[in-house]
């Protein structure tokens, strides 16, 4: 295996509503990126990108895309509908094959360009559930509903979550989720998809997510404590959600033994828990101690979720943490799917 | 009863927002008043017309000065339409040509009407007929085709670098 290590990451501005067409929310982060790293386009010799395009409405959206990258003379290049950190899965694992040595990945989503609650219902069974129209939101309710009636959460937890998560957001420039607010409080609040309460789901933004990876020779060159991924591994689980236990995510459960979280201790977790009960689900499943390691401290995707860019966040803010000597041992996940169908995780670690 | 059910439709659908970008907005303002603006790459000095999505994509950065172009311009080239589709509003054989305008450096296309097909060639020299000013949106549709000018053709070497 080659050691490979984030090195740079970069996020746009999270905005609720951006009258930016995608390309153009795409270019500064780009060109922020490479300066951070202080290296030229022709340093990269892989780009991949995450993204929807029934976020837009357009097929192929993600073409135009490219536009952003200065693709002259001809670059090597990739996409995957998915959130950024499937595309960073794609670029680690071209990385390894020694077909790249740094790459630049990025996730981009226009939330605001049109109703996220039911294009993410189009991830679901086409044939049988999809034409349903649950809801995403719905679907999340009734995984936090198994998950509150086989005992493995509670109506407390989740408040405590979101309190912590906006507490911490105030800290992070770039939320949409503002007001620090006690547990007690927040349980005082009406359900809107019960058991959720509105701050148990996720601030929808427009927003863009950047990180550049690289290997041992050039790391140290780009990045003065480089945050190296020791373990990276994705699952999933079945598609249909009547074979699962939704109180539980088997997948996230694989993807961290896979990758090695609980091999030492977790500084520091950044966990695509985009509702308030997933963080206690995912934490359960991973094997993280929520008393010991600590979670989310860029308030995490319940304050800004911009799709498609959040869960590559996660990895992004998980680096930062080892880039700024605050840990040493850091894990960052990323899911898609309805009820945590997909999880991938990785352990990033300063040394 | 489910035994009988071998066939299901379910459509589909949802509303978008789409936003143009401001990179676009003064193209489409131009348009929505009769005039054809480009923008200018800071990097390469390319002139784009449609200044597509605001972004040169040889360079990736965002275009910057705006130029008005045209609204004369010159065939690059061309294809003759002799195939009927379902829902064709226009009488074949037609053409459909890309024309560089003058003073852009990409081509764009449009029709060709008011000669025969076969007289089209490169570097015939072409200018728009625009629909009346009461139908004007922030369209390109604003122009209804384009027609020779009866110039002399444009030299090879004029267009020769944006074929």
């Amino acid at each position: 295996m080659r050691d490979v290590a984030i090195v740079a990451y970069i996020e746009g501005q999270n905005t609720s509503a951006t009258t930016l067409s995608p390309v153009e929310m795409i270019v500064p982060v780009v060109h922020e990126i490479l300066n951070r790293a202080n290296v030229q386009r022709s340093d990269i010799d892989f780009w991949c990108h995450g993204s929807c395009d029934y976020m837009t409405g357009q097929p192929f959206s993600f073409v135009s895309a490219v536009d952003a990258l200065g693709a002259w003379p001809p670059i090597m290049e990739s996409h995957v509908e998915m959130d950024g950190a499937w595309a960073l899965y794609e670029a680690w694992v071209k990385i390894q094959t020694g077909e790249a040595n740094t790459a630049l990945v990025f996730g981009n989503g226009k939330s605001s360009a049109g109703d996220m609650n039911r294009a993410l219902t189009l991830q679901l069974d086409p044939y049988v559930v999809a034409p349903l129209w649950p809801g995403f939101r719905s679907l999340e309710a009734m995984g936090a509903r198994a998950a509150i009636d086989a005992g493995t959460v509670t109506e407390r937890q989740m408040a405590d979550v979101v309190s912590r998560s906006l507490r911490d957001a105030a800290d992070n420039p770039n939320v949409l989720a503002y007001g620090y607010r006690d547990a007690d409080e927040l349980l005082d609040e009406p359900m809107t998809a019960n058991p959720l309460r509105a701050h148990d789901c996720p601030a929808m933004a427009d927003g863009v997510a950047a990180i550049i990876m690289t290997t041992a020779d050039r790391a140290l060159e780009m990045c003065d404590r480089p945050a190296w991924i020791r373990g990276i591994d994705h699952r999933i689980d079945f598609q249909n959600l009547g074979l699962r236990d939704l109180s539980r995510s088997n997948s996230a459960a694989l993807a961290s033994y896979h990758a090695g979280v609980t091999k030492d201790k977790v500084d520091v977790a950044e966990l695509h828990a985009t509702y308030s009960h997933h963080e206690i689900i995912l934490a359960q499943s991973m094997g993280i101690d929520r008393s010991t390691t600590r979670m989310m401290p860029s308030g995490g995707a319940l304050v800004a979720n911009p799709l498609m860019a959040a869960g590559l966040a996660r990895f992004g803010q998980a680096a930062r943490q080892i880039f700024k000597g605050n840990a040493d041992r850091a894990v960052a996940h990323a899911a898609q799917g309805a009820c945590l169908q997909q999880n991938i995780v990785a352990v990033l670690e300063g040394n | 009863m489910a035994d009988d059910i071998l066939r299901i439709r379910t459509p589909i659908g949802i509303d978008y927002t789409w936003s143009s970008g401001p990179g676009s907005v003064v193209y489409m303002r131009g348009l929505e008043n009769g005039k054809l603006i480009g923008r200018r790459c800071p990097a390469c000095e390319l002139v784009y017309f449609p200044p597509r999505n605001g972004i040169c994509p040889r360079c990736g950065v965002l275009l910057a000065a705006e130029v008005e172009v045209g609204p004369r311009g010159t065939i690059t080239t061309f294809c003759v339409v002799n195939v009927p589709f379902l829902g064709q509003t226009i009488k074949i054989p037609y053409v459909a040509a890309t024309i560089l305008l003058d003073g852009a450096d990409i081509g764009m296309q449009h029709l060709i009407q008011e000669c025969e097909a076969a007289d089209v060639r490169m570097g015939m020299r072409v200018e728009p007929v625009w629909k009346d000013k009461s139908e004007w949106t922030p369209s390109l549709e604003n122009i209804r085709y384009y027609k020779p000018t009866g110039e002399p053709d444009a030299d090879f070497d004029v267009y020769a670098r944006h074929l």
